[in-house]
């Protein structure tokens, strides 16, 4: 837009225009923790695969289970869940501590705080995992 | 005896240089002096072809911005002491085209910010008899924070989005969309919503967070935009569900 519109003119005699630098992500850690964040994205689309790949198998009965437990115990499989695991819970913090600055909940006529936001997020996550612990406990 | 501290300052002449380079020049680092003290001081006693602008010096008129030592900053509030013993670098606000020396081009910006129409808009003004429009402090709650933006523009300086993609609408501009969408004597919010709602406008966003970083005024841009993202998802929703929901 700008460089049409602006065109060369007497008193604009010329312009400097910095080009960013392609690795201006690695520049500040908030710009690193942000790329990081949208690079767990593909790591929550495994997970989810895998996710579906447990529930397919379980629905074809033991022996297909059987195959895909041991499919998940292999080294390399085993490696990519525990990196999948931190960038999950990763994007799970990053996610939970942005929501208040996108949400504005009314409560009775108050704006509720961003804490409290957060803080509804938080706990519903920890119900969610205490479910999710006591069905497989059980 | 005063501390002096070293400020390089970036340079650029188009009549004779191809590129900016620094100038170092040591000036009194005193308690209650800002940066932008320290460049008066450098354009009064030093050398006067030094060019930058200021007008208010009180986090006012929004003009001061510069980045320093790689921070955008308005240069009227921040204290040349907090970077002692320095040296400490001043160069023009990023992403934007270089003037001269620290002056950059707001030109795009102004018309991003006209495009978003931030005015009030009402489909009809009622008749003057029946007297002024009026507002709740709870309805004042709802804006205020956007509407005390200065358009010194250290969020689009900070943005790697708009510095990408000069295209991008912007903070600044979305923030202050959304101070007159959410103003209750405001009706304007569909025809904002045409520029807000393209590519350029919100959904470029990918929400770095740093624009509410570095904004002086606690205006939130990132924020206002993430707001906007919501209701507009949750409007193109209700519009799919309820086809008949009046235009
Ligand atoms: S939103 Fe903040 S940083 Fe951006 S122009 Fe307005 S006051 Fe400056
Ligand atoms: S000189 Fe006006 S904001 Fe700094």
């Amino acid at each position: 837009m700008s460089t049409e519109r602006n065109r060369y003119t007497e008193f604009r005699p010329r312009w400097y225009r910095p080009k960013m630098s392609t690795w201006w992500w690695l520049k500040r850690w908030s710009s690193l923790a942000f790329i990081l964040r949208e690079l767990s994205s593909i790591f929550i689309a495994w997970f989810i695969y895998f996710f579906l790949r447990l529930v397919h198998a379980l629905g074809r009965g033991d022996a297909a289970y059987r195959e895909f437990l041991a499919w998940a115990a292999s080294p390399g499989i085993v490696v990519l869940n525990g990196i999948t695991f931190a960038f999950v819970l990763f994007h799970a913090v990053t996610w939970f501590n942005l929501a208040p600055q996108a949400m504005v909940v009314h409560l009775g006529g108050k704006r509720l705080p961003g804490a409290l936001i957060a803080g509804a997020n938080y706990a519903a996550w920890v119900v969610a995992t205490a479910l999710v612990l006591w069905i497989v406990s059980r | 005896m005063v501390d002096r501290i070293t400020v390089e300052v970036a340079r650029y002449r188009p009549e004779k240089e191809a590129e900016p380079s620094f100038q170092a020049y040591e000036v009194p680092c005193r308690k209650d002096w800002v940066i932008l003290d320290g460049l008066n001081h450098i354009k009064d006693h030093l050398d006067g072809t030094l060019s930058y602008r200021w007008s208010c010096r009180m986090g006012v008129c929004g003009s001061c911005g510069m980045t320093v030592n790689g921070e955008p900053k308005l240069t009227c509030a921040t204290f040349l002491a907090d970077y002692a013993p320095g040296p400490l670098r001043v160069e023009p606000l990023r992403n934007f085209p270089i003037i001269r020396d620290v002056i950059v081009d707001i030109d795009d910006f102004m018309q991003k910010l006209s495009a978003v129409k931030p005015w009030l808009i009402r489909d009809a003004e009622k008749p003057l008899a029946e007297g002024e429009y009026r507002q709740t402090p709870a309805q004042l709650d709802e804006y205020k924070q956007f509407s005390m933006c200065i358009n010194c523009m250290l969020c689009y300086s900070a943005c790697p989005v708009y510095g990408l993609d000069p295209e991008f609408i912007g903070p600044a501009a979305i923030a202050l969309a959304q101070r007159y969408n959410l103003d209750s004597r405001d009706q304007g919010a569909r025809q904002r919503d045409e520029v807000l709602s393209k590519h350029e406008g919100i959904w470029s966003c990918t929400f770095v967070g740093e624009c509410t970083k570095v904004c002086p005024k606690h205006v939130d841009p990132a924020g206002a935009i993430q707001r906007y993202k919501l209701s507009s998802a949750m409007g193109s929703v209700k519009d799919f569900l309820m086809p008949w929901r009046g235009k």
